[in-house]
């Protein structure tokens, strides 16, 4: 199950854990990525709260977590390699794992529908 | 209001919308910050080959002297920068700064002696404020014209000379910092082997009528790409070059900025022309004696970009102040972050420790010389 936040994060949901990244739109905004810093394994993070946070060549920008939830796997290729975010967001380029607290407060968030519409 | 229907548009403004550009205000203009090439390659094109710039929003200022003599008009332009203007001979260029009387900067320009008047570029944020600076100044000495009616471009790159040349023939036998009148395709331009980039490069005066027609026949070249406020920014960065409004302003000197070689010795101490300038007995005390602060070049030791208002410490616990970040972020070309920014002159050497404060971290940075790239100005 696909979904997102108004944010620009990505969510996908397998039981009980989140895969998170950000958007192919919000990558394509921040432009050319040269620093990612990730939340470490363990991690207990409340929705909203700041996960990781991105620098452009231009800017710093934060990545917020979608729901409630600890972290159990950080996405070190983007670490290493920040350009792979650019190249794909919305595969090989996913922020972090999240264990949900309450997996059913994701069927809030929005579908791939509404948040196309959201950038429209 | 929508904030787009109050900014002023440069005469390239229909061309960059038409390249894909992502346009933002900035100096109260809708100025393109990226193209669709993006920020990293734009920087790194430009750098290996040659990129074109619009700085058409900064202002373009005719000084002539109502006598008809040159020396008149520069004379009395060094009572408002502490420069050597007199010294300054046809065809030539130099950065210049305008002081104030506590001995902050009120703004940088560029100064061109045009055989019988005196030409300057000056930042779009400031133009209209030295313009009225300047009139109430020099206004009884020299006639003084804000260029309305001109955009401004500025080729930059190792390819830049052979873009141009192609154009007009004589432009190899140019040297750093002159000026010149010429012909590009039949357009009168007025064109300075200068720039604000670190490379060999060329900005050009263009009526405004012809501009976007030379700019596309240069974009027409293989070499060329257009490149926007954002890669503009990365380059000047790793060139160490200022930017007003950010590392240097009305609170910093000269000498704390380091830019004292923009003051030549006949403005200094012992000099034929000392003094005479706004600030002038703080700005040449700070000469003699040395400023409390210096703007330095700062290597962060990680991948993590440290940003212009970070604070410095001498100390990893953020207990003891050392300074502020004025400019940072990634540097495309030096492959690592650069920053540069003012610290206590205690800790102005190259190699000195010290520590930024990023998102309640303190990231280990080193003070570097600058610039982070070595320049190919051609001499």
């Amino acid at each position: 199950m696909l979904k997102f936040t108004d944010e620009h994060e990505w969510l996908k949901i397998e039981g009980d854990v989140a895969t998170v990244g950000i958007t192919a739109h919000a990558a394509e905004q921040l432009g050319d990525l040269v620093f990612v810093e990730l939340p470490e394994a363990g991690t207990a993070l409340d929705k909203g709260a700041t996960a990781a946070t991105v620098e452009s060549v231009k800017a710093a920008s934060d990545v917020y977590c979608p729901l409630d939830g600890e972290i159990v796997e950080s996405n070190q290729a983007i670490v290493d390699d920040p350009a792979l975010v650019n190249s794909d967001p919305q595969g090989a380029g996913w922020f972090f794992k999240l264990k949900l607290s309450d997996p059913s407060a994701a069927n809030a968030l929005l579908d791939e529908a509404a948040y196309k519409e959201l950038i429209a | 209001m929508d904030d787009s229907t109050s900014l002023k548009q440069t005469p390239l403004h229909a061309l960059h919308v038409s390249l894909g550009a992502r346009m933002v205000p900035f100096a109260g203009y809708d100025m393109p910050v990226q193209y669709p090439a993006g920020v990293l390659k734009e920087h790194l094109h430009t750098r290996s080959a040659a990129g074109l710039f619009d700085v058409s929003h900064m202002g373009q200022i005719i000084l002539r002297p109502k006598s008809g003599k040159l020396e008149d008009a520069a004379l009395a332009l060094e009572t408002l920068v502490p420069v050597d203007v007199l010294g300054l001979a046809p065809g030539r260029q130099r950065y210049g700064l305008f002081t104030h009387d506590a001995g902050g900067i009120r703004d940088d320009l560029m100064i061109a002696n045009r055989g019988d008047h005196l030409f300057l570029v000056v930042n779009a944020a400031c133009k209209q404020e030295d313009f009225a600076h300047l009139q109430a100044h020099l206004g009884e000495i020299c006639d003084l014209t804000l260029l309305e009616d001109r955009a401004l471009i500025a080729l930059q790159g190792p390819r830049a000379v052979a873009v141009l040349a192609e154009l007009w023939a004589d432009i190899a036998t140019m040297r750093f910092m002159d000026v010149a009148e010429a012909e590009l395709h039949d357009v009168s331009c007025i064109i300075s082997r200068s720039g604000y980039t670190g490379e060999d490069g060329f900005e050009i005066s263009i009526p405004a009528a012809a501009a976007e027609d030379v700019a596309r026949r240069l974009l027409e070249h293989p070499d060329v790409l257009p490149i926007g406020l954002g890669a503009r920014d990365s380059l000047r960065l790793e060139a160490g070059l200022c930017l007003y409004g950010n590392d240097i302003d009305t609170g910093t000197t000269p000498v704390e900025a380091s830019l004292e070689w923009a003051m030549q010795k006949v403005r200094r101490t012992g000099g034929d022309r000392a003094g005479g300038f706004p600030g002038a007995r703080t700005i040449l005390s700070q000469f003699a004696q040395g400023a409390d602060r210096r703007r330095v070049g700062l290597k962060p030791d990680g991948k993590a970009p440290v940003r212009g208002g970070a604070a410095l410490f001498a100390d990893a616990k953020g207990e003891q102040p050392a300074g502020i970040v004025t400019s940072g972020g990634f540097g495309p070309s030096a492959d690592h972050p650069v920053a540069m920014g003012y610290v206590d002159t205690a800790y102005k050497d190259a190699g000195t420790s010290l520590f930024a404060e990023v998102r309640g971290k303190y990231l280990p940075v080193t003070v570097a010389a600058l610039p982070f790239i070595i320049p190919t100005y051609k001499r």
